[in-house]
């Protein structure tokens, strides 16, 4: 699956642009802030119907302007879609296929998948495990609508039992029958979950590390554990034992919403022993495992984002990783970078033939 | 307009504007409006509220709105007190009545289960439908509450409080709308339509 063509209008900094894509390696080069990211993000735009960066629509409108539109034609095999996104400020967005406008979003979402590697991807590494934990739920509901289900399910029963819990402590009284009834919806759904993120897990995380070995060149060996409260059929018995804790915290201290990932680099923590340029290889085997996760589960080759990768990265693992990405396993791809000779050289060193587009000031 | 009189008509302004959906403006309107009326009969509009708050009562039964201590329903003998069926508020009542298939007994609870909201089983009239069921000659509790998680929650929480007795508990039915087509269902309730299927028979008029 590949993007021929990209017209936007009035998208960020650009206000009317026409591109036509190789099927292979395309390149923005540009300086800084001459909206070499903007076009992936339009991209990814296309895909997601979201913003990677800035999930406020109205911030992505060119200034001074009320709308913006993004269309491009999507060739899968020897089928064309013309994917068309308008966004006016207070009237919202509108997806259309071939003309015809999508009654949800969500039917839309999965269909022409794309993945995005961004420096911004260091949160997962830095910050809380909420952004951890919605890495996982993303892909898995990409594919599992019952996921997705059970999820906003059991948040919502989660938060009644929340506000039950500081009922209790408000009104100077405690009643387990009270907080059962939430503990009844909470345990089948979490176990659902449990379960779902498991099996997810089994899968997701050798491929994460064949990535990794490749990019490194097997000199460290790097883990994703799943760090979770719960063990399997055991949900209620550990709600029910963590009651006194619950009832002082006045929240629900365990529970899959507690869940969290644990990277680790040579057996030590990734955040706090990695170097930078670890890190970076690590999120990036990272979204290479989501990337055949989703051609594994949808039988096609996502498109592939690649944001400034090349800053922080030395050389070899730059050259192995466009090596890795040139090859017939990976589609359509998209690079981002601020030096021109440097990404002509990487790329005819390892011999493959690009596109290069320089970017300048909204223009290319 | 002296200081006096607008300070009648703020305070009007202000008692019209605790209405829900009425904001100052639209309050403004109402006062103003009034005020243009003959005397009588906003006197008439007035007391028409003092005379409603006053003499409505909760039937001391199921707890619907009443003249009396007991509603019109709870004293009509023609009604078959062996069945009750239990709703969350009046506006239910008012609704399944317009049905014309329901001839048994209410039990209204006021609310239902939200700790979010803040109200917990304890606020709801629920004790009271225990005592119901242990005293009177009921043979059936059917819940028709709304197919919320709150909702569930309360009928599920009524449930394990009544399964003692040796009664019937029902639920109303959940499924696709009369009149509506399948391809437009939400997958959800087709779902559980396929799931809680019924036999045909059933559905015959007798």
């Amino acid at each position: 699956m590949n993007i021929k063509n990209l017209h936007l209008l009035n998208f960020k900094n650009y206000a009317a642009i026409d591109l036509y894509f190789d099927e292979g390696i395309n390149c923005f080069v540009g300086n800084n802030g001459e909206g070499k990211t903007n076009l992936l993000d339009a991209i990814y735009y296309l895909s997601m119907c979201k913003s990677y960066f800035n999930f406020i629509d109205s911030q992505n409108v060119k200034h001074g302007e009320h709308f913006f539109l993004i269309k491009g034609t999507i060739h899968d095999h020897d089928k064309e879609d013309e994917i068309y996104c308008g966004f006016k400020i207070n009237q919202g967005k509108v997806f259309k296929k071939n003309g015809k406008e999508y009654q949800r979003l969500s039917d839309h979402i999965g269909s022409f998948p794309c993945v995005m590697i961004s420096p911004t991807d260091i949160n997962l590494v830095w910050q809380g495990s909420d952004d951890r934990r919605k890495l996982i739920d993303s892909i898995i509901s990409q594919f599992d609508g019952e996921y997705l289900d059970n999820l906003i399910q059991y948040n919502k029963a989660l938060a009644q039992r929340n506000a039950q819990l500081k009922r209790f402590a408000a009104n100077r009284y405690f009643d387990a029958v009270e907080l059962e009834l939430w503990d009844d919806i909470i345990v089948p759904l979490g176990n659902k979950i449990y379960e779902s993120r498991l099996a997810f897990l089994a899968e997701f995380v050798p491929v994460f590390n064949n990535y990794y070995k490749f990019l490194s060149d097997a000199k460290e060996t790097v883990g994703i554990e799943y760090e979770t409260n719960l063990k399997p059929n055991e949900y209620r018995q550990i709600l029910n034992e963590a009651i006194e804790k619950d009832r002082a915290l006045q929240y629900t201290s365990v529970g899959i919403h507690k869940d969290d990932l644990s990277f680790t680099i040579n057996e030590y923590q990734l955040k706090k022993q990695g170097s930078q340029g670890q890190q970076k290889s690590f999120l990036i085997a990272i979204k290479l495992a989501q990337f055949e996760y989703i051609k594994n589960k949808k039988g096609i080759k996502p498109i592939l984002l690649l944001d400034d990768v090349f800053d922080k990265l030395d050389q070899s693992r730059v050259s192995r990783l466009m090596t890795l990405v040139s090859e017939d396993t990976f589609g359509q791809i998209f690079v981002t970078d601020t030096h021109q000779e440097r990404i002509e050289n990487i790329f005819n060193e390892i011999k493959v033939k690009v596109r290069i587009f320089p970017v300048k000031n909204g223009a290319v | 307009m002296d200081i006096n009189s607008n300070r009648l008509i703020e305070a009007a302004v202000t008692e019209f504007g605790q209405l829900p959906g009425i904001g100052r403006k639209t309050a403004l309107r109402f006062v103003l409006y009034l005020l243009k009326q003959k005397p009588e009969d906003v006197e008439q509009f007035g007391s028409t509220f003092i005379r409603l708050r006053n003499e409505i009562k909760y039937c001391i039964n199921c707890n619907n709105i009443s003249e009396k201590h007991l509603c019109e329903i709870c004293s009509n003998t023609k009604r078959d007190r062996t069945v009750v069926c239990v709703v969350e508020d009046i506006r239910d009542v008012f609704a399944i009545e317009n049905t014309n298939q329901f001839n048994g007994v209410y039990h209204v609870l006021g609310g239902i289960i939200n700790p979010m909201e803040g109200i917990g089983p304890k606020d709801i009239n629920v004790e009271n439908l225990v005592v119901r069921v242990g005293q009177d000659e009921i043979k059936e509790i059917i819940m028709a509450l709304s197919a919320t998680m709150e909702g569930d929650t309360t009928v599920f929480y009524i449930f394990k409080r009544l399964k003692d007795f040796d009664i019937k508990f029902t639920t109303i039915a959940r499924g696709v709308s009369v009149g509506d087509d399948l391809e437009y269902a939400d997958e959800v309730t087709l779902g559980r339509s396929i799931l809680h299927r019924i036999p045909y028979e059933n559905t015959l008029v007798k």
